[in-house]
């Protein structure tokens, strides 16, 4: 479809692993067994699977920070896969990621104003130091931190203000395809629920393709138009959340649906597919 | 009601390190016999601190202030930490959050099992090895005698929290305290670590104190709620009428933010600022008012 940016097709890739028993070389262990995924502009598409399911490593190939073994990465026409790290540099702002953890990410020795202004400055956005601190104060007002937050460290922030910080990091560049790992998931309820507000208003406003990675499905649900679900390096199933949610086509996809406790009461939740977990386990 | 095992009464704290800023402000909760009780919040609602309180352990930097933990009659707060030793691991028991951390990675699971059946039960090292593959088997285990031979770091995530709930049911403890057990699990994985968690413990007539700030876990494991904020008791009642019929604004606001896969328009719903003013001006009046008791 001509609206794909971003298109992977029958992306393989392996992690080395260190040399068995009197150094014998053991074969790359696969965790991505040719996987097929495209974002379109304007559009947010989750990657759901637990732990071991490939989706990290997936997003990291979409980015073009692991080497695939095989297969391929188009993004807006050009195949990042056959790029060197030099020819691959001049996309580097317009392909951007948010992580998980923003303490983590983000230094905690550099202000906020110097995290968010070099790389302005070093992508070529902005002539000056004051027309770059421009620009960040208007991400900063439309993420909604104070532009004094140019003057604080990571540590002196919230988790909340963090992950708000990680989002103007990301949106300063003017991107067009955000990768999104696991976000929320060290946030309380309420703040998560501001920042994926924030993100779906943003993600419409600069016709953003987001890859939103999240083991959580009742985010997925709320921020999400497709989704593809992973299991095991495999896509076991992909398609519009509204019909994925409604009437799974995979065994894999309704045990985790089913999983998911709601906040509402139901006796049975439980026991209820005791049987069903034991044969999509099996 | 039945009998309450565990009666927390006005219990408050504060953080020494933060200008004595209170973190628990009269927070009084009952565990029924049998009964598994959620303590649900925020991060700073305190929830850890009254888990921590219960056992004893609580940080330097917090200081208890005033209030009692009765259990069985006795005030924790007042036993020496001989006694309250003896409580602990034969009459209440722990299921910590992150089974990654919790076990020694050094000694294999058969002496980690053991050593409280030995201590607290007075078991032979025959009896306890054997009292430990029953217990696995419960927890269904397939091959108890290969996870006892084990170290933590061969098993997985699910397997390693099965054994941990293992240990603690193993010693028939009256309380259970649960601290958020299932937040580093897949969530398939957490289904069937809840269900285990409920059958061991309507098997046994164990209360369990539920620590978590997932709504959708306690709704589904839960016979009672108590919902904290800022160390301040919000709500309490039976689960189904918190959840359907919510009294407090907070627990409202709480349920509004949570995002459900059944109901994509609803969930991610901001705090209504008329409510977060309200919650403040709450907090504020509680402390004013505890300073005047104070001074008066």
């Amino acid at each position: 479809m001509a609206d794909e940016l971003l298109v992977a097709q029958g992306l393989v890739v392996a992690y080395g692993r260190p040399a068995g028993q009197f150094g014998r070389r053991r074969a790359p262990a696969a965790v991505l067994h040719g996987v097929n995924i495209a974002v379109r502009r304007g559009e947010t598409v989750g990657i759901v699977g637990e732990s071991g399911s490939g989706k990290t490593t997936l997003g990291r190939a979409l980015l073009g920070l692991v080497k695939p073994a095989a297969g391929s990465v188009v993004f807006d026409g050009i195949d990042i896969t056959a790029l060197d790290e030099r020819a691959r540099r001049p996309l580097r702002r317009r392909m951007q990621m948010i992580f998980q953890d923003p303490m983590s990410s983000l230094n905690p020795r550099h202000t906020i104003g110097r995290i968010l202004i070099e790389p302005v400055l070093l992508h070529g956005l902005a002539k000056d130091r004051t027309a770059a601190l421009a620009l960040v104060h208007g991400v900063l007002d439309r993420v909604g931190l104070p532009r004094d937050t140019v003057d604080r460290y990571s540590f002196e922030l919230s988790g909340g203000q963090r992950q708000r910080v990680g989002i103007a990091r990301a949106v300063v560049l003017k991107p067009d395809f955000v990768l999104a790992d696991e976000i929320v998931s060290g946030l309380d309820v309420s703040t998560q629920a501001q920042v994926l507000r924030l993100l779906k208003e943003l993600t419409g406003e600069m016709r953003l393709a987001l890859a939103f990675i999240s083991h959580d499905l009742s985010v997925v649900r709320s921020v999400c138009q497709r989704v593809v679900v992973m299991r095991q390096g495999h896509v076991v199933e992909e398609g519009p959340c509204e019909r994925v949610f409604a009437a799974p086509l995979a065994a894999y996809t309704r045990m985790l649906i089913d999983a998911v406790p709601l906040p509402a009461i139901d006796p049975g939740w439980l026991t209820r597919g005791d049987a069903g977990e034991a044969a999509a386990i099996a | 009601m039945t009998m309450p095992r565990l009666a927390i009464e006005a219990l408050s704290a504060v953080s020494l390190r933060d200008g004595n800023r209170p973190i628990l402000r009269r927070v009084s909760l009952v565990v029924g016999t049998g009964e598994v009780h959620g303590l649900v919040g925020e991060s700073g609602a305190g929830k850890s601190t009254i888990a921590k309180a219960i056992l004893g352990i609580i940080p330097s930097q917090v200081r208890v202030t005033s209030g009692r933990i009765g259990f069985e009659g006795r005030d924790l707060l007042s036993l020496s930490s001989g006694e309250l030793r003896a409580v602990l691991g034969r009459d209440i028991a722990l299921v910590p959050q992150d089974p990654s951390t919790a076990l020694n990675p050094a000694r294999r699971i058969e002496a980690q099992m053991t050593d409280g059946l030995r201590l607290k039960r007075g078991f032979s090292a025959a009896e306890a090895r054997r009292r430990a593959r029953a217990l696995l088997d419960e927890v269904q285990i397939r091959d108890p005698d290969g996870v006892l031979a084990s170290y933590p770091h061969q098993l997985s995530g699910g397997m390693r929290q099965r054994v941990l709930i293992a240990a603690a049911f193993g010693l028939e403890p009256k309380l259970v305290i649960a601290d958020e057990p299932t937040t580093a699990l897949d969530v398939t994985v957490q289904k069937q670590i809840l269900r285990l968690i409920r059958a061991l413990q309507e098997r046994h007539g164990t209360s369990v104190l539920f620590v978590s700030h997932d709504l959708g876990v306690v709704a589904k494991i839960c016979d009672r709620l108590t919902v904290l904020y800022m160390g301040k008791v919000m709500e309490q009642g039976s689960t189904a009428e918190v959840l359907t019929s919510p009294r407090h604004a907070y627990t409202r606001a709480l349920l509004a933010a949570n995002p459900r896969y059944d109901r994509p328009d609803a969930g991610l719903e901001p705090t209504p600022p008329a409510v977060v003013a309200a919650l403040r001006a709450e907090i504020a009046a509680f402390d004013a008012s505890a300073a005047g008791a104070a001074d008066g």
